[in-house]
């Protein structure tokens, strides 16, 4: 009975199929391999962040009533504190492991030849990211999230000419408003999940068919002395074992210390002493404030601007300067170039912590 | 000297198949109250404003401020905890007050002074506007009537 309910379903979908090719598939194991399961563990945070945000969609209100719905969700509705907490802990927590995914596939030189476009789409799904981070930080409407986006909506109106147009583009006025919360929302649950959805379509494709990167490390050792186990099961149950162990983590972030909802925004009112950026965005912003202070005006906001912009293009394209599989002088110069972005970003971040102490 | 090599335990099957069947037990109420307790506040989450509902249809008692000053064969629409009802000062100077939900699927009613019936535009049914009985069209059962007391300031309409 159930083999021919299986056989059934086999005829029309192939399953048996599904389940050679995943038996077939063969993941390296090495003293590294620990870091192979962070982009597993970022895919997770992002169906959290799916599941969570489905269930604020359905009592969140954007526009002038944005403020008054969060407030609902969090005190009337019940566990709304436990399902906002929850979305906003995956999110910090979505970004962390990006970050994390990222730097150890940069360190183990996994974007070389011929993962470039795995590298180039992870980048781009991490400014999604990033872009959702922010356009989601607005939406309760309270007093942070409206002056964290007039700062940082700030950013791009101090480039000259374009500067202007674009972030009365992204505020829908002069100032930040309901209109901002409008089309932050629009952003933030229509537009940013279409772009993002199918890029991790095509960066989940790119790792089916390239496989797990080996470090160089491994890449020196004879075929025979490297080890592998099949995917399925093997790695896929230490893979939902990361996942168990990651909703775990959440649960109890999101309950123990529930996010805070503050005042209502009020554009009258002066903001708040220690008014900071999301940790993820404290580094570009602490990088600016330092250039700003030696450059007078928007000259240093604009020079902030170039070289961030600079340091992202190198980092994207360096898949194309350290392509080959050697230990060369640009294999080692990669190395250094990302022992200095994570030094940088580290140092920054603290920075900016200790300035708003 | 291969017999010392033979297992001491004398019935290693049955007491593997318990402990795997314990654990696999264990295993099962684990899950079934993990999975519990992440859908446990979802479900409340999601039921909250049923639940709101039912707290407001608790309600016993409505007081209509300066109701009664409503003209002898005209009615008043009110809100009676979640759902709509229907206060009507009839020609002969009675007061009386129903739910405004038609017993036929739930479509609000209306109360026609000219032709002197409580009206459901939805499948026409239609009831007597004194004692709120179903006299034509689908309606199965007559309207829910609530009891009317006329107080200095208003009207005061409770559960009969």
């Amino acid at each position: 009975m159930a083999s021919s309910l299986y056989e059934w379903i086999d005829e029309r979908l192939g399953v048996t199929e599904a389940i050679a090719f995943a038996r077939h598939k063969m993941v390296p194991v090495h003293a590294q391999s620990f870091w192979y399961y962070w982009g597993g563990i970022s895919l997770f945070l992002f169906l959290v962040q799916i599941f969570t945000g489905i269930l604020l969609l359905v009592y969140y209100r954007p526009g002038a009533d944005a403020f008054e719905s969060v407030r609902q969700i969090t005190y009337v509705m019940h566990f709304g504190w436990l399902i906002r907490s929850a979305h906003s802990w995956s999110a910090n927590l979505f970004i962390f492991a990006i970050l994390v995914h990222m730097f150890s596939v940069y360190f183990m030189k996994a974007y070389r030849r011929p993962r470039e476009v795995g590298w180039i789409t992870g980048i781009g799904l991490l400014f999604l990211a990033a872009a959702f981070g922010f356009s989601g930080y607005l939406l309760p409407m309270d007093e942070l999230s409206y002056f964290a986006t007039k700062v940082g909506l700030g950013i791009p109106a101090s480039l000259p000419v374009i500067g202007g147009p674009i972030a009365t583009m992204l505020r829908g006025g002069p100032d930040v408003s309901q209109f901002t919360v409008q089309r932050f929302f629009a952003l933030h649950v229509v537009v940013l999940p279409l772009l993002f959805l199918p890029l991790l379509g095509v960066h989940l494709w790119l790792v089916q068919k390239h496989g797990n990167a080996m470090p160089p490390s491994e890449e020196g050792k004879p075929v025979s002395a490297r080890k592998t186990v099949p995917f399925f099961p093997n790695f896929m149950q230490k893979d939902l074992a990361m996942w168990l162990i990651s909703l775990n983590i959440l649960a109890l972030l999101a309950s123990v210390f529930p996010w805070d909802l503050g005042k209502q925004a009020d554009a009258l009112s002066p903001a708040p002493a220690g008014i900071h950026p999301e940790w993820y965005f404290m580094a570009p912003f602490h990088m600016l404030k330092i250039l700003g202070n030696w450059l007078p005006g928007a000259t240093g906001e604009v020079i902030g601007i170039l070289l961030f912009t600079a340091g992202l293009g190198l980092w994207v394209v360096i898949p194309f300067y350290d392509a080959e599989h050697t230990t060369g002088r640009r294999s080692r110069f990669a190395h250094y170039f990302g022992l200095f972005a994570v030094a940088s970003l580290i140092l920054t971040t603290a920075l900016g912590y200790w300035g708003i102490r | 000297m291969s017999d010392s090599l033979v297992p001491i335990a004398t019935h290693p099957e049955t007491e593997n198949t318990t402990t795997r069947r314990a654990f696999l037990g264990a295993a099962a109420v684990a899950g079934i109250c993990y999975a519990g307790s992440l859908g446990y506040p979802i479900y409340e989450y999601l039921a909250s404003p049923a639940e709101m509902a039912a707290n407001e249809t608790a309600v016993t008692e409505v007081t209509l401020k300066a109701a009664h000053t409503l003209e002898p064969g005209s009615a008043l629409m009110f809100k009676f905890g979640s759902s709509p009802a229907l206060l009507i000062h009839a020609s002969d100077n009675t007061w009386v007050a129903f739910s405004a939900v038609c017993t036929h699927l739930g479509c609000t009613v209306e109360f026609q002074p000219e032709q002197n019936r409580i009206h459901c535009a939805c499948h026409g049914g239609i009831y007597d506007p004194r004692t709120g009985k179903n006299i034509g069209g689908p309606p199965p059962r007559p309207l829910t009537s609530y009891k009317v007391d006329l107080v200095p300031d208003g009207v005061t309409v409770s559960r009969a």
